[in-house]
This record gives structure tokens, C-alpha cells and sequence, in this order.
């Protein structure tokens, strides 16, 4: 825990609708995730699927904090970044499938899903690398005198990357909007964090190169938005980049490839006690936003909607094959015409 | 109305391009290590901070990786830029970028979003700079599908290659031959955008087809003449584009000369020269008088001592000699 930066304090409860809008989110992750689980293992979809279940506060709290013009990068684990943007759930189901309907037209898959109308700049399956590219984005919005931020996700494994570093003071140096959002879920892969970093805080080495950066609790969707909605005033204001660091949990395995034999039982069943979803339930039930039929009633909401899409994505198209070598070059040709 | 010659250098052409492009597009800036106070490591950006401010040449960090990143990300944000990496060595450090994004995004993302970026770099030994400075790595890069690689060998393509590669809406990788900053000619005033899609034939001939690009085209040229002394017509291609490759002109050449010698300063194993090597073989192997040779340079990293770098390059003479053994009867 950074010294200098204290945890931004529980915010007061929002008003339902918006809370409702937070836990719907937060319930078609889950749901989208724990159907990809049941896809892969029946072998239906498949490659690398890392899922985002425990961690979904996360992205549903700074997403919300953002305007349709700023850009988000995301990581492999990307599924919850890009529900919460708000890309369709079709479009990333037959992204799953390899499909043509495919967010990506099926060529990316679960690490890379991408969509220029809502400025989702993709999934980057190389720890780190989306750092730089954050570094241009905000650079062409500065240049351009744009009011825009861009959000670059990453977990706390990419703290080891040179790139990381190189990013953070690049982006202090040129006063850039970036918002940093380091997902520290503790492992990098089967890494434990204390055998990765000889200083494990992220938030206080982001501070040394200039960054205002804090840390926050990453199970608590309310506090990750209020945080993100803090880091992108600022940054919209000229403050320059900012870090959070969302302390949180993945309560699956790395991938659907990964055994988990790096981790207590014991640690996996006490973060699920913090789970994102059932506190923010908890909340509203205190505060009388929801009742069982509510929560019911939005379950089954994400449930038809993951549903159609898996049988939307079942039924859609591949490529043809004689399309494998498209998007090779731009099919534009230059600009002004030929060359 | 007829163009002015005038007098300028290699270097003197690219600076010329950067400042016209600069000067026309407002996407446009240039960004690397020591491009601004310094003027640039070979001192091609000089003067061009006091003309267009820091804003548009932008020194960086020591952070090639983050920096080219960076160049992948503004041309995507809508931005024209050009990034300079000192030596194609260092690249290395921003190979991940280069390789995993700038040349996947495109397709990975199903199309949506392309990557409009130039990155320039010095190439290329002589220079007695020794074993982290001076290797030939383009013929690697040309392997990667999604980037354009082009060889400026002329002070017309140092001049004219910059404003076409800044129209391609894809990531185009500039090699200058750390040997050619200096060389002298002379441009017209008017000189402009060339073509970047096709190799050129720089001397004409009948007896055998000599196939290189950037720092040994001069070498080359000059083999050349030492063949002319012997009787032996050389025709000189410079592939100008390294990736995609322009077959049309090298094959056609072979077709007609029946003999053909690979000069590439790069490492002959896994190279570009047994790329090109390769496709005589697919497309003209029949039209073939002598197997293909080959002039690389020698599989070592690059020593210091001027002896044993010379020793270790193409040169003319080693270019005339393997021309010659081509032309022998039942050569091979």
C-alpha cells in the first residue's frame, strides 16, 4: 500500500438506475465468462481463453467513467474490458466461434477484439505492449488539441516490462491523458506477485516517475468508479497521466489451460467472500435499490442475451477461405489515389 | 519550364523530404532519440527543431520500444509520423512493436485499424563501428508480412521514397545505408515523391544480372565496370522495395542475361539474397545458363579493425569474381 496515497473512501450509494446499469454489467461478464468456461470445455470454442470472473468491478467502474471519444487498450484477458465498453455481445461471441460476424471477423479471437467505433483499441496478448501505443494515442490528442483521455489496462505483471517503465515516464514527461489501470490480481500467471517485485507497490513506482497514481480496492465497483472518474477529471483538466492500481482477484485459472496449482484453496474461497458482485448487491439491498425479484429479473436479462448470442455466433458464417489473406495491407490503397 | 540541378547529399535529401512533408501535413512530425538539440545521430533532422519547434520534432527517451510504440499509436490516433531509430541494431529493442503490432494490428483487428507510420533507420556497416552498430537486419524485416521495406541506394529515392511511404496507409520501414549519408550528386529542384513498388535497372547489360539495393549498389556499379573492362556486359537491378519484392523486374532481367549474382550485405543463411536466390529458381530456373551465386557478407558479427570489416563485406572485386565464375562454362 502506497504511503503517500490513501484508498479513496467507500463513495455514498448512486441512484438505482445507475447502480442497476453497474450490476448489469457486472452480471453479463460473469455470465458471458462462466459460458465460455462451458464452450471451451465442451471444445466448442477455443485457443486461449483467459476469463475475467472476480475482477469484473474492475472494468465495469472505469469504463463507466469514460465518454464514447477516449480509447481503451486492453490486455488478453479482455473479455470484461470489452463487455463493459459496451461492444456487443454477438460480436464477441463470434469472436469465440472464429466467425465472420466476429468483432475482429473472427482473425483475433478471445486475445484480440477490437472495435474503431467505440475506440476499443484491442486486446494485446504481449504483456505490456499496449503501454506504448496508449503513449501515441494521447500524443495524437494532444497534438490535435483533442479533449480526450485513453485508458490503458494492464496487470501488475507488466510492471516487470521495460516497457512499462518506459511508458510511465514517457507519458509524465509529455504530460499525456493517459490513465493507467494496473489490474493486480497477484499473479502473473502462476507467478505469485512477492516472487515477481522486490517492490510489490505499484501505485508508490508509478509515483517516482512523476504520476499521480493511487490504489483501490478492485472488488468494489463504486470505488473504482469514483476513483476512475477522479484520475479522468484530472487528466482532462491538463493534470497529465495518472495509475490506479485495482487490487482485485481472478477466481478462475489463468486460462482454461491452467491447472491453478500455484494458489491456496483457502486464498481463492476468502477473495470469493469479497466477491464484486455479491457486494455491490449487498449495497443495494441495504440501501433498497434491489430486491430478489430485481436480481432475478436481471439474471435472466444477461442469460437470454449471452444465450442468443451463442446461438447467433453457432450460426454465423465463417471467412471464406479465400479471404485468409485480406487486411494484409489496406484495401484504401494510399492516400490521394494510386500511387 | 526545365528544373535546376542542384548540388546536395544523401543526407541533405532526406532532410529535404522530412521538412516538405512536415511543411505540407500538419499529421506529420518526426520523433526519436537526439532528432531535435542534437540535429539527429547523422545529422539528418539539423535545423528542422528551429523551423518547426518541439511540439513536431519530439526528442525521446532512450526507450525505442516505447517511442515506435508510440509512432504505432499517433498514426492510429490520426497522426502522420515518422520515427527514427538510430541504428537498425537498436531497433531489436523495438522489434515487438514493430513485429506484434504495427504489423498485426490490420489484420488482426478484421481491417479496422490500419497503421499509417514510417520508421526510419540507419543500416549497414564500413564504418568501423564494429559488432552493435553496423549489421544489414532489413532482410529480416522483409520477412514480416504487413510492413513495406524500402532501400533508398540514390539521392532520388533518399529524396522521393519519405512523401510516398507517408501516403501508404500501412507501416513502412526506411533502410539508409550508414555509408551513403555523404554522398554527393545532384537532384532537381523539383524532385518528388518516386515510386515505392518497383525495383530499377541502374546500368543496362546482356551477360549476367547483378541484383542488390542501398549500400552496395556503388560497389555493385563498380563491379560493374571492372566486368566492362573484361568484356563481360553487367546489367545492376536495385530492388529499391525489399518487401514486397518486385519480381517482374529481377526475373526479366534473368530471363535475358541467363546468370545472376545476389549482392546483399545482410548474413546469407536465412536470407533475403536465398529469397530472391529462391524465386529465379521457381520462375526462371529453365532460362538459367549457371546456378545462382551469392556475395554476402561473411557470417560474422562485424569486427572493428578496417581490415577484417572490408574482409568481411562485398566488395566490387568479390562481386566481378563471382559475375565471372557465372559466365564459365558449366559453371558451379
Amino acid at each position: 500500500m502506497s504511503k503517500r496515497t490513501a484508498t479513496v473512501t467507500a463513495p455514498p450509494m448512486p441512484e438505482a438506475a445507475h447502480g442497476l446499469d453497474l450490476l448489469r454489467t457486472m452480471l453479463l461478464i460473469r455470465r458471458f465468462e462462466e459460458t465460455c468456461a462451458e464452450l471451451y470445455s465442451a471444445a466448442r470454442i477455443r485457443g486461449f481463453v483467459h476469463l475475467y470472473v472476480g475482477e469484473e468491478a474492475v472494468a465495469t467502474g472505469v469504463m463507466s467513467a469514460l465518454g464514447p471519444d477516449d480509447a481503451v487498450l486492453s490486455t488478453y484477458r479482455e473479455h470484461g474490458h470489452a463487455l463493459a465498453r459496451g461492444l456487443p455481445v454477438d460480436a464477441l461471441m463470434a469472436e469465440m466461434f472464429g466467425k465472420e460476424t466476429g468483432c475482429s471477423r473472427g482473425r483475433g479471437g478471445s486475445m484480440h477484439l477490437f472495435d474503431k467505433s467505440r475506440r476499443f483499441v484491442g486486446g494485446n496478448a504481449v504483456v505490456a505492449a499496449g503501454l506504448p501505443l496508449a503513449i501515441g494515442l494521447a500524443l495524437a490528442d494532444k497534438l490535435q488539441g483533442r479533449d480526450r483521455a485513453t485508458v490503458c489496462f494492464f496487470g501488475e505483471g507488466a510492471a516487470a516490462e521495460g516497457e512499462f517503465h518506459e511508458s510511465l515516464n514517457l507519458a509524465a514527461l509529455w504530460r499525456l491523458p493517459v490513465l493507467f489501470c494496473c489490474e493486480n490480481n497477484l499473479y502473473a500467471m502462476g507467478t505469485a506477485i512477492a516472487k515477481e517485485h522486490a517492490q510489490p507497490d505499484i501505485a508508490l513506482r508509478a509515483e517516482s516517475y512523476g504520476l499521480a497514481a493511487w490504489p483501490v480496492d478492485g472488488m468494489d465497483v463504486l470505488a473504482v468508479e469514483r476513483a476512475a472518474q477522479r484520475a479522468v477529471e484530472a487528466i482532462r483538466g491538463g493534470a497529465g497521466p495518472h495509475l490506479l492500481e485495482l487490487r482485485t482477484y481472478r477466481f478462475r485459472a489463468h486460462s482454461m489451460y491452467d491447472p491453478d496449482r500455484y494458489r491456496e484453496k483457502a486464498e481463492i474461497e476468502r477473495w470469493k467472500e469479497r466477491d464484486p458482485i455479491d457486494a455491490l448487491v449487498a449495497s443495494m439491498r441495504a440501501a433498497g435499490q434491489l430486491d430478489d425479484a430485481g436480481l432475478e429479473a436481471l439474471r435472466d436479462e444477461v442469460a437470454g442475451l449471452v444465450a442468443a448470442a451463442v446461438d447467433a455466433a453457432d450460426q454465423a458464417p465463417f471467412e471464406p477461405v479465400e479471404n485468409l489473406t485480406r487486411f494484409i495491407t489496406s484495401e484504401a490503397g494510399p492516400e490521394g489515389g494510386q500511387r | 519550364m526545365t528544373a535546376t540541378l542542384v548540388e546536395t547529399t544523401y543526407r541533405e535529401a532526406l532532410r529535404a523530404a522530412i521538412r516538405q512533408a512536415m511543411l505540407q501535413d500538419e499529421r506529420v512530425f518526426l520523433m526519436g532519440e537526439d532528432v531535435g538539440d542534437y540535429g539527429g545521430c547523422f545529422a539528418v533532422s539539423l535545423g528542422l527543431l528551429e523551423e518547426f519547434g518541439p511540439e513536431r520534432i519530439r526528442d525521446t527517451p532512450l526507450s525505442e520500444s516505447a517511442f515506435v510504440g508510440a509512432g504505432i499509436g499517433a498514426a492510429i490516433g490520426g497522426m502522420r509520423p515518422i520515427v527514427e531509430i538510430m541504428t537498425v541494431n537498436f531497433s531489436l529493442l523495438a522489434l515487438d512493436q514493430i513485429m506484434n503490432n504495427a504489423a498485426s494490428l490490420l489484420h488482426m483487428s478484421g481491417g479496422q485499424f490500419n497503421v499509417p507510420l514510417v520508421i526510419r533507420m540507419t543500416t549497414g556497416a564500413g564504418r568501423q563501428l564494429a559488432a552493435q552498430h553496423s549489421h544489414s537486419l532489413e532482410g529480416w524485416y522483409a520477412h514480416i508480412p504487413g510492413l513495406r521495406i524500402l532501400a533508398p541506394a540514390t539521392l532520388e529515392d533518399a529524396r522521393g521514397m519519405l512523401p510516398t511511404a507517408l501516403r501508404d496507409p500501412d507501416p513502412v520501414l526506411i533502410f539508409e545505408h550508414g555509408s551513403l549519408y555523404n554522398m554527393k550528386g545532384s537532384l532537381p529542384d523539383d524532385a518528388g515523391a518516386v515510386d515505392i513498388d518497383r525495383a530499377a535497372v541502374r546500368r543496362e547489360g546482356a551477360d549476367v544480372t547483378l541484383i542488390t539495393y542501398g549500400g552496395t549498389l556503388g560497389k555493385t556499379l563498380e563491379a560493374a565496370e571492372l566486368l566492362a573492362a573484361d568484356g563481360i556486359s553487367a546489367e545492376v537491378i536495385d530492388l529499391r522495395t525489399l518487401r514486397p519484392l518486385d519480381d517482374a523486374t529481377f526475373i526479366g532481367s534473368v530471363r535475358r542475361t541467363h546468370r545472376a549474382v545476389v549482392v546483399d550485405e545482410g548474413w546469407r543463411s536465412g536470407s533475403l539474397s536465398a529469397e530472391i536466390s529462391a524465386r529465379i529458381m521457381e520462375q526462371a530456373l529453365y532460362d538459367l545458363e549457371a546456378p545462382v551465386a551469392r556475395v554476402c557478407s561473411a557470417e560474422v558479427p562485424m569486427p572493428y579493425p578496417k581490415h577484417l570489416e572490408d574482409a568481411a563485406l562485398p566488395q566490387a572485386a568479390t562481386i566481378a569474381e563471382a559475375a565471372r565464375r557465372s559466365m564459365r562454362p558449366a559453371a558451379g
